[in-house]
């Protein structure tokens, strides 16, 4: 007994002191030799190979005793960061695995009919051609640059300010302005040009709040949101449900319910994020809304950021109403309103990497600027956009046939919905439609949409984005890209839907 | 007295237990009175005014509201610290030049750049090239997809690079660095330069509080790369003036002990290989020392080696790859950066490198890198340079000796000012002694001098401070923005501050 108890032997004074610090002791011993082995057993990839040894002795050269001197061996395999741990785990969202899926098997109409198609990536393919026209007809004369017709070596090779030239600056206001229906004006000066609207984004997070801090972000949200203001911020994202009662409208009581909700948990709330055109619903904010987010910021004293990249992805009667454009006219605080915006969208060129972050925050303006190191735009593709930007004509031209066409693919795309019974919300913009296959999902929960997901995916071969990968409370909703399709694949989708659907 | 001593009405049991406790009290709400009242002056006066006369706003929220005017939106405590992070004379120095740049012709008065490590020297080459292929390598799609697959330009690529470019920055790594080392292009992450290649390293091998041991004198902007947005603290290994700036393994121990004592978790060293500011390569003797310090010590290495191809000396470059390839032991803790700004003379297309064996930091790069992909007509133009090994090769040699010829004319043009430079072998600068010019032995006079230097010679030459060097008086200069014809000019203005600071020793 005084063995296996020794406790008790020492608490009934029986000697069992020795024991009982003997037999804890002994124990932890060998649970720290079992860990030690346990770890440099684990797979290291490089196991010292007996002819290293010997190499390090024929190596005479290697005159420092240090390597000898180390005889610890192996000490386990050096580390990397937390972090880049939890940034390296493979995503488990079905927006990522999609979108994959997608990439590794992509739909061609003529050399792989049996592939996925893409309707998971917003990317608008439909206006490429006129894209490819203008640099075919001018990509010589903008990259030259100088009026003598000799290539400017300068402006494009050497070192050029990190937050974008001046140029560029001035051509991207002039474009946005024109993009958003000309009732507002941009000004350059308070433009960060930025390698993409994803470090944009980023940017503006590690501007507006510190480690630990929050942001509200009405749902259903962009899925790459969770990456883009989290990953290297430490900045968490508090969903503000919406609904689909109210089209999923943002309301301002559902902000002061999830604000006031973060101040008892202990979070403080430093901004909203929204998307106006909304990703992935496709509604865009009236001018009311706007005024109330506006109040409301005030009220709490927290930023908006306003995600305006779909501005000129447009297609309904609506129209479309930035938050500059309310800035302007009204007298509110400019200090706490952000824009992003960038031309993978409405420019379709998501490969050039163009992101804007424009405020009139002048601390913001500031630390973006010097934050800009970490994401520039390269010169050449600054030149070339200057020079497209500038083409006024040409960029009107498209502005317009762009909106056409995504008007036509989306109502042909709904229609082609409907007729299998599933209702799209109204939207008015956007490169996608939010369709309600709620009937079409056993049981109603986020289960249920994941399997239909994942039949689509797997036996329908055909990728898009559950509302759950985007926080929507609302089980059975998906969003669909229909901007990378040709208007022939339509009938194509919709039949694969049906054979999905009809099992 | 039971008012003013409270305390010790309270002790004596004199019913100060009243006051004792009212008084502190009163004076800590006066207190917070006063705070309040300072925080809130910077506010705009109330706005309520406006908010009554908008009845079209029918919501009723503003009504409601009657706090009147907000506080002012705070921007984060980070985005403060980088705003007001003063500018060290590197930076400084670096603006003064872009608001008054020197040209020959149209303004010689102005301020000529000696501190921007930029090499100018073969940009005709660059611009030949572009001027007769850009076109066609942009359309082409950068390679051999056929005429103009736009679709292979505009959209959504890989964040961390077209395969093809990984593909020819590899092949052009392997030239550059006239070593029998291939490169592997799976183990590349393509970044928007070399910058964010530096950042994104730091995010991935350490996390916030940890440390890197960086030997100084270094680059100044290592302390933003590296430090702001990371959490990463830099703790400096002194190299001195006695062992040429070479690096002691002794002095990193003795670096890495104290970042031990301050509590400070050392994550890896990082080195530049040849040295910035300084102009040094590591021989295989330091490299192998120091990958035994990182084993002994379980820590990274990251080597930037940035300037590998810009070697003017007699001395042979090794690269990290090298030691890697040859030893098995060690390939997960060292990692290479590289970029097209210095060998290619290309710093605004922005292209940067993350060489790495080690499946963790590369699974982590990759994603990372979504924050600073490089645009895809800048990777195709690339595609195509690099693919023109005929013009690399004769752009590498080219370079090497135009930047060999532009060394030796400038390091004798300061020699016959009494002003000697460290013996270096590569980069595009020259460390230089000023130590006989400064008036007292120490950062102060280091400054007067850097001052006299950029605002009576108008010169921008980066004084040693900026880098964290611990001898005062050596100060970096680059040469490679610079004609044969302004060395004489240089030479000539620093002549005239020179005679006016000889200091009497």
């Amino acid at each position: 007994m005084r063995l296996i108890v020794p406790l008790q032997g020492v608490v009934q004074g029986r000697g069992g002191l020795i024991l009982g610090s003997i037999i804890p002791g002994a124990l932890y011993y060998f649970f720290q030799l079992y860990l030690k082995r346990c770890r440099s057993a684990k797979p290291n990839s490089n196991p010292p190979s007996p002819s290293s040894s010997s190499a390090q002795l024929a190596d005479l050269s290697r005159s420092s005793s240090r390597s000898n001197l180390s005889s610890r061996g192996s000490v386990g395999p050096v580390r990397v960061s937390a972090r880049a741990n939890s940034i390296a785990k493979p995503n488990a969202s079905p927006y990522y695995i999609g979108l994959e899926m997608a990439s590794e098997d992509p739909y061609d109409r003529f050399d792989n009919p049996d592939g996925i198609m893409q309707l998971g990536l917003s990317e608008n393919r439909l206006s490429l051609d006129l894209i490819e026209t203008w640099i075919l007809e001018n990509l010589e004369r903008s990259m030259i640059g100088g009026a003598d017709g000799h290539l400017n070596i300068s402006g494009i090779a050497t070192y050029q300010p990190l937050d974008g030239m001046m140029e560029m600056k001035i051509a991207v206001a002039g474009f946005m302005s024109q993009v958003m229906g000309t009732t507002v004006s941009f000004d350059p000066s308070r433009l960060v040009l930025t390698s993409g609207a994803t470090p944009a984004i980023e940017t503006l997070c590690f501007c507006l709040a510190d480690q630990g801090n929050a942001f509200l972000v009405p749902t259903p949200y962009y899925p790459g949101f969770d990456r883009d203001m989290k990953w290297r911020t430490g900045v968490e994202l508090i969903p503000v449900h919406c609904r689909s009662s109210d089209n999923f409208a943002l309301s301002v009581t559902a902000l002061d319910q999830a604000f006031n909700q973060a101040r008892k948990r202990g979070q403080k709330v430093r901004g909203i994020l929204i998307s106006n055109p909304s990703n992935p619903i496709g509604n865009m904010l009236n001018k009311e809304t706007l005024y109330s987010l506006l109040d409301f910021a005030r009220e709490k004293n927290i930023h908006i950021i306003s995600d305006e990249i779909f501005a000129g992805s447009t297609y309904g009667s609506e129209e479309f109403v930035s938050m500059a454009e309310i800035l302007e006219s009204e007298d509110f605080d400019k200090n706490r309103v952000h824009i992003i915006y960038g031309l993978s969208k409405d420019l379709s060129l998501p490969g050039f990497r163009v992101g804007v972050i424009y405020s009139f925050n002048t601390s913001v303006l500031a630390a973006a600027k010097k934050l800009a190191r970490f994401s520039s735009v390269s010169a050449p593709t600054q030149r070339i956009l200057i020079s497209m930007l500038s083409d006024t004509r040409f960029i009107q031209r498209y502005i317009e046939t762009t909106r056409e066409r995504i008007k036509k693919m989306y109502v042909a795309f709904a229609a082609g919905l409907k007729q299998l019974g599933i209702e799209c919300t109204k939207s008015s913009a956007g490169l996608y439609c939010w369709a309600d296959m709620s009937g079409l999902i056993r049981p109603y929960n986020e289960k249920g949409e994941l399997e239909l997901w994942d039949k689509l995916l797997k036996i329908g071969k055909i990728n898009i984005t559950p509302g759950s990968a985007c926080h929507c409370i609302e089980p059975g909703w998906f969003r669909c890209c229909f901007t990378m399709l040709a208007e022939e694949d339509i009938p194509v989708v919709i039949k694969r839907i049906q054979r999905v659907v009809e099992t | 007295m039971r008012v003013i001593v409270p305390l010790q009405g309270v002790v004596q049991g004199r019913g100060g237990l009243v006051l004792g406790s009212v008084i502190p009290c009163a004076l800590f709400y006066l207190l917070q009175l006063y705070f309040k009242r300072h925080r809130s002056e910077p506010t705009p006066p109330p706005q309520t005014l406006t908010e009554v006369s908008e009845l079209n706003r029918s919501l009723s929220r503003t009504h409601l509201s009657p706090r009147g005017s907000s506080a002012p939106a705070c921007v984060s405590t980070r985005a403060n610290s980088i705003v007001k992070s003063s500018d060290s004379p590197f930076y400084v120095g670096l603006k003064r030049v872009s608001e008054d740049p020197y040209d020959e012709l149209s303004n010689p008065e102005g301020v000529i750049q000696l501190g921007l490590a930029e090499n100018k020297l073969s940009l005709d080459l660059a611009r030949d090239w572009l001027a007769e292929t850009a076109k066609d390598s942009i359309l082409s799609g950068g390679g051999s997809s056929g005429p103009l697959s736009m679709a292979g330009i505009a959209n959504y690529q890989a964040s961390d690079g077209l395969v093809e470019l990984k593909v020819a920055v590899a092949g052009f790594m392997s030239q550059v660095m006239e070593r029998s080392i291939s490169f592997n292009p799976s183990q590349i992450v393509l970044t928007a330069g070399a910058t964010p290649a530096i950042e994104i390293l730091s995010f991935c091998l350490a996390d916030t509080g940890n440390a890197f041991l960086v030997p100084t004198p270094y680059y100044p902007s290592f302390d933003r790369d590296l430090k702001w947005r990371t959490g990463v603290e830099i703790i400096p290994v002194p190299c001195r003036s006695a062992d040429n700036f070479n690096l002691s393994i002794s002095a990193l121990d003795l670096a890495f002990d104290q970042g031990k004592k301050r509590g400070l978790k050392v994550r890896g060293i990082v080195i530049s290989n040849p040295s910035n500011p300084v102009g040094n390569l590591l021989n295989r003797e330091t490299i192998y020392t120091l990958v035994d310090f990182a084993r002994e010590k379980n820590i990274h290495i990251i080597s930037n080696e940035i300037f590998a191809g810009s070697t003017h000396g007699s001395e042979e470059f090794v690269s990290m790859a090298e030691i890697i390839d040859s030893e098995d032991l060690d390939r997960d803790r060292v990692h290479i950066v590289y970029g097209l700004s210095k060998d290619l003379c290309l710093p605004g297309f922005k292209v940067g490198v993350i060489y790495s064996s080690n499946e963790n930091v590369l699974a982590a790069a990759k994603k990372l890198s979504r924050f600073s992909s490089i645009s895809a007509p800048t990777q195709c133009l690339v595609i195509s340079m690099l693919s023109d090994i005929r013009f690399i090769q004769k752009f590498i040699q080219t370079n090497r000796e135009r930047l060999q010829r532009m060394y030796t004319k400038f390091v004798a043009g300061l020699k016959q000012l009494g002003i000697e430079c460290m013996r270096s072998s590569g980069g595009f600068y020259c460390w230089a002694d000023m130590r006989g010019l400064i008036r007292s032995y120490s950062e102060k006079g280091e400054l007067e001098l850097w001052n006299k230097l950029l605002n009576i010679a108008k010169i921008n030459v980066t004084p040693g401070s900026s880098c964290h060097c611990i001898e005062p008086g050596w100060f970096h200069c680059c040469f490679t923005t610079l004609t044969e014809q302004d060395i004489s000019v240089v030479m000539e203005r620093i002549r005239k501050v020179s005679e006016t600071c000889k200091s009497p020793r």
